[in-house]
C-alpha cells in the first residue's frame, strides 16, 4: 500500500516538473537562437544578447531581443562601415543560465554582449565577462553591483548600463515627491524577493528620510503574493496615505491598481521604469491607470521622428507598443556602434581587443538615443541621463 | 576481479569511472579542445551529482521522500559564501578557504537537517515530504529576510523580518562587505569554486554514501526501508538510523551547495525553489533509486542537455520534457529494452543488475 502511494506521489511530482518545465513556452515568440546575417559587404561584427525569452520573466527578455534585432536590421540595411551579425540566448532569467548563454554565445564568436536583461543574471555575467575582457553593455541591468564588484569595491572598467541604476531611480523619485508633494504621506508597496524592487525601495526610503519626505507606511509582497493586495491596500488606506509610491514591475500594480479602484481608494499612484508597459497590458483597463505617475527614460509616445519609426517598426513586426527594455536595447545596439566608430574597430579583432578599444572610447562619448539625450557614461559604467517624469492621461503619458 | 563482491566491484567502477572523467575532461581542457559552454558547466554539474547522489541517501536507500533538498542546498551555499567571504584576509591560501566554506555549509545544512528531520522522522508516513516541502519554502522566505554584512570588527547580521530595515542598519564600518543583501542576495562573491573542488566534492560524497550504504547502520538503514516493523522487532533503533540518514544528506547537500554558490558572483534565494527540488529528485529517479552510478549519470547528462539543446531555441524546454518521458520509457519499461535489444543486438544481460 505504501509503495503505491510513493508510486502515485512520485508520478504526481514528475508530472507537476514536467509542467513547470514547460509553462515558460507558452507565449514563446521565436526569436530565441535565430541570428539576423550581417549582408554581403565585409564581415560583420558579432554581437549578442541574453534574456529569460522563456518562463516568468520572458516578457522583458523578448523586448530586449526583439528591440536590439531592430537596431540591427537598421544598421546592416544602412549599409555602413558597420554591419552586425546578431544572436539571442535564453537564460530564463537565472543567473546559472546566464552564465551557461554567455559561454555558449562565445563558443559562437560573440564579441560584445549587450545584455544580459535581469539583473541578478547580469551581476553573474558581469563577473565574468570582466575575468575574461569581453565589452558588456546591458540594457536594463539596474544594480550597482553590475558595474562595481562591491567585494573589492573595484569598478568592472568594461561593464556598462543603458538604463538607470536602481540608486539613481530611488533617489530621482524621492528627489521628485519631496519637491513636487511636500506635505503628502507617502506609503511604499514593493515586492521583497525581488532585487530591483528591494534596492529602488531602499534607495528611496533613506532619500526620503533625508529630503523630510513623511512615509507613513511601507508594505511587501512576494512573488507567490503578488495576486492580491486586499490586506497591503487596507493598511496603507488606513494608514492615511495620499501618495502611494510603487518601485515594482507593472503586473503587480495592475493588480494593485484594479483592487484600490474596486475599494474606492484613490491616492496618487508614483512607479518607476517596472511601471511601463501596463498600458499595453492585456485584460488590464487602461483607464484605471489615469492619473498614475511614473519616472521612465521611454514614452512610446514621444513625438519625435526616431521614436516614432521605432514605434512603427516595432509593431509592424512584432504586434504590440514596445517598452522601455526594448528601447533601452535598441539603444545599447546603437551606442555599440557609436563606439566602434569611435574608437575605428575592425571586425576582424579579437573580443579582447575590442573590449580595450571600446572601453577607451565609452567615457568620452555622447549619444543620443530613445531613452535619452545625449547619453554619457561616467568611469564606473553607470550612464547619466535625465529620468523623465510623466503621468497618464487619456491613456497615454504626458509630462506633468 | 570476479572474486570482489559484486557491490564492491560496481563502486569500484562507479570511483574509477569518475576519476577516469576528471582525468579526460582536464586532459581536453587543458588542450583547449572542450568548448566554453561545457567548461562553464563542469562545476555545477559536480554539484548536482553530488546533489543527487545525496538525495539518493534519502529517497533510495532510506526510502523516504524529500522534495525540499534544494533548501539544504540553499543553507549550504549562504553559509558557505558568508565563511568564504568573511576569511578573506585570515585565510589567504584560497584552496584552504574553499574546504573550510564547504564544512562550514555542510555543518550549517546539517544542522537544519537535524531541526527538520528531528521530529518528522519519529512519525511513519509521508510526513517527511510535506514537511521538507515546506522546509525548502521556508528557507527561500528566511533568507530574503537576511542582511549580512562582514567589515573589520566581524560578521554583522541583521534580521529584516518588518521589511523595514536595509543595508544600512548592519552599520558597517569603513571597508565594509555586503555579503547577503536579502531578496538580492549575495551579490559580491568572489568566485572561487574550481573543476578540481568539484571533483573532490563528487568523490567524497561517493565515498561517504558507498561506505554508508555497506556499513552495519547502512544496512540497518536498508532494513527500515523495506520493513520497518520487522527491523524495529529485532532491536534496531528507527529514529537513530533514519537521522543518520538524513543528516548525512543534507550535509552533503550543503558541501555542495557552498561549491554552487561560490561559483558565481550573484546568487538568490528564489535560485533554490521547489523546481529545483523537484529537477534533483528527477536525476535520482531517471538515474533509478538506489543507484548512485545512475545519479551521476543522469545529473551530468540532464544538466549539459538543456544547453546542448539551445538549436530548438524557444522549443528547447519542450524537447528536454520529451527526451526526460522517452528516456524513463526506455530505462524502466522491460518490453521497451528488450525491442531496442533485439534490434541493437545488445549482449543480453540480467535486468535487476542495475539495482546493485
Amino acid at each position: 500500500m505504501k509503495k503505491k502511494l510513493f508510486a502515485a506521489l512520485m508520478a504526481m511530482v514528475m508530472v507537476l516538473s514536467l509542467a513547470a518545465c514547460g509553462g515558460g513556452n507558452n507565449d514563446a515568440g521565436g526569436d530565441s537562437g535565430d541570428s539576423s546575417d550581417g549582408g554581403s559587404g565585409g564581415a560583420a561584427f558579432k554581437i549578442g544578447t541574453i534574456g529569460p525569452l522563456t518562463g516568468d520573466y520572458a516578457i522583458y527578455g523578448k523586448a530586449v531581443a526583439n528591440g536590439a534585432k531592430i537596431a540591427v536590421d537598421e544598421i546592416n540595411a544602412a549599409g555602413g562601415d558597420i554591419r552586425f551579425e546578431f544572436q539571442s540566448e535564453d537564460d530564463m532569467g537565472d543567473g546559472e543560465t546566464s552564465v551557461n548563454a554567455y559561454n555558449n554565445l562565445m563558443d559562437w564568436g560573440m564579441q560584445l554582449l549587450v545584455g544580459p536583461t535581469t539583473t541578478g543574471a547580469s551581476i553573474a555575467v558581469a563577473a565574468k565577462a570582466f575575468e575574461e575582457r569581453t565589452f558588456m553593455l546591458t540594457p536594463s541591468g539596474s544594480s550597482v553591483d553590475i558595474v562595481i564588484d562591491s567585494n573589492t569595491g573595484a569598478n568592472r572598467d568594461n561593464v556598462f548600463q543603458v538604463c538607470f541604476t536602481d540608486p539613481n531611480q530611488g533617489t530621482g523619485s524621492a528627489d521628485y515627491i519631496a519637491e513636487n508633494y511636500p506635505d503628502a504621506k507617502v506609503a511604499v508597496i514593493y515586492q521583497n524577493d525581488n532585487a530591483y524592487s528591494q534596492g529602488i525601495r531602499d534607495t528611496f526610503v533613506s532619500e526620503a528620510a533625508v529630503k523630510g519626505v513623511n512615509i507613513v507606511d511601507e508594505e511587501t509582497f512576494t512573488t507567490d503574493t503578488q495576486t492580491n493586495f486586499s490586506v497591503q491596500l487596507t493598511a496603507v488606506q488606513s494608514a492615511g496615505a495620499d501618495l502611494v509610491f510603487l518601485p515594482i514591475y507593472y503586473q503587480p500594480a495592475s493588480v494593485i491598481l484594479t483592487q484600490a479602484n474596486q475599494m474606492g481608494y484613490a491616492p496618487t499612484f508614483f512607479g518607476v521604469d517596472g511601471m511601463d508597459g501596463i498600458l499595453t497590458m492585456e485584460g488590464f483597463d487602461p483607464a484605471l491607470a489615469e492619473g498614475v505617475m511614473l519616472l521612465t527614460p521611454f514614452s512610446a509616445d514621444a513625438e519625435d521622428e526616431r521614436t516614432q519609426n521605432f514605434v512603427k517598426t516595432y509593431q509592424a513586426a512584432y504586434g504590440e507598443l514596445p517598452n522601455q527594455f526594448a528601447a533601452d536595447a535598441y539603444d545599447g545596439v546603437y551606442i555599440v556602434k557609436a563606439a566602434l566608430e569611435a574608437a575605428g574597430c575592425t571586425s576582424d579583432m579579437s573580443s579582447t581587443d575590442l573590449c580595450e578599444a571600446v572601453t577607451a572610447v565609452m567615457t568620452s562619448l555622447s549619444v543620443d538615443g530613445l531613452t535619452g539625450q545625449g547619453m554619457t557614461w561616467a568611469e564606473d559604467g553607470q550612464v547619466s541621463k535625465a529620468p523623465m517624469a510623466v503621468v497618464i492621461q487619456d491613456g497615454v503619458y504626458v509630462t506633468p | 576481479m570476479k572474486r570482489l563482491k559484486k557491490h564492491t566491484r560496481t563502486d569500484l567502477i562507479t570511483y574509477l569511472g569518475v576519476a577516469a572523467a576528471f582525468l579526460a575532461i582536464s586532459a581536453l581542457r587543458n588542450n583547449g579542445a572542450l568548448s566554453r559552454s561545457l567548461t562553464g558547466q563542469l562545476v555545477p554539474i559536480c554539484c548536482y551529482m553530488s546533489m543527487a547522489v545525496s538525495l539518493n541517501l534519502t529517497v533510495g536507500i532510506l526510502g523516504e521522500l524529500s522534495l525540499g533538498h534544494a533548501g539544504f542546498m540553499s543553507v549550504g551555499a549562504f553559509s558557505g559564501i558568508v565563511a568564504a567571504m568573511s576569511l578573506q584576509t585570515a585565510v589567504p591560501f584560497v584552496p584552504l578557504r574553499l574546504a573550510i566554506a564547504m564544512a562550514v555549509g555542510a555543518a550549517a545544512a546539517a544542522i537544519a537537517g537535524a531541526v527538520v528531520g528531528m521530529p518528522v522522522l519519529r512519525l511513519r508516513g509521508d510526513y517527511l515530504a510535506i514537511v521538507t516541502l515546506a522546509f525548502g519554502e521556508i528557507i527561500k522566505e528566511l533568507i530574503n529576510c537576511l542582511l549580512v554584512g562582514y567589515d573589520a570588527k566581524g560578521l554583522h547580521v541583521v534580521f529584516n523580518l518588518t521589511g523595514g530595515k536595509t543595508v544600512e542598519d548592519l552599520r558597517l564600518g569603513e571597508g565594509g562587505v555586503a555579503l547577503i543583501k536579502g531578496a538580492q542576495g549575495a551579490t559580491a562573491t568572489a568566485t572561487i569554486a574550481t573543476f578540481t573542488a568539484g571533483f573532490v566534492l563528487v568523490m567524497i560524497t561517493l565515498a561517504v554514501v558507498l561506505n554508508l550504504k555497506h556499513s552495519r547502520a547502512g544496512r540497518a538503514v536498508m532494513a527500515l526501508r523495506d520493513n520497518a516493523i520487522a527491523a524495529e522487532s529485532i532491536g534496531l533503533n528507527v529514529t537513530k538510523y533514519k537521522m543518520m540518514a538524513f543528516v548525512t544528506s543534507a550535509a552533503l547537500a550543503g558541501a555542495a551547495g557552498a561549491l554552487y554558490g561560490l561559483n558565481f558572483s550573484s546568487l538568490q534565494a528564489t535560485k533554490f525553489n521547489f523546481n529545483t527540488s523537484i529537477l534533483i529528485l528527477v536525476f535520482v529517479v531517471l538515474g533509478g533509486l538506489g543507484n548512485i552510478w545512475g545519479s551521476l549519470i543522469a545529473a551530468a547528462a540532464l544538466t549539459v542537455l538543456p544547453e546542448l539543446l539551445r538549436a530548438f531555441s524557444d522549443y528547447r524546454m519542450l524537447v528536454y520534457a520529451i527526451v526526460l518521458i522517452l528516456v524513463m520509457l526506455a530505462t524502466n519499461n522491460a518490453g521497451f529494452t528488450a525491442f531496442l535489444r533485439r534490434f541493437l543486438r545488445w549482449p543480453g544481460r540480467s535486468t535487476g543488475k542495475e539495482a546493485a
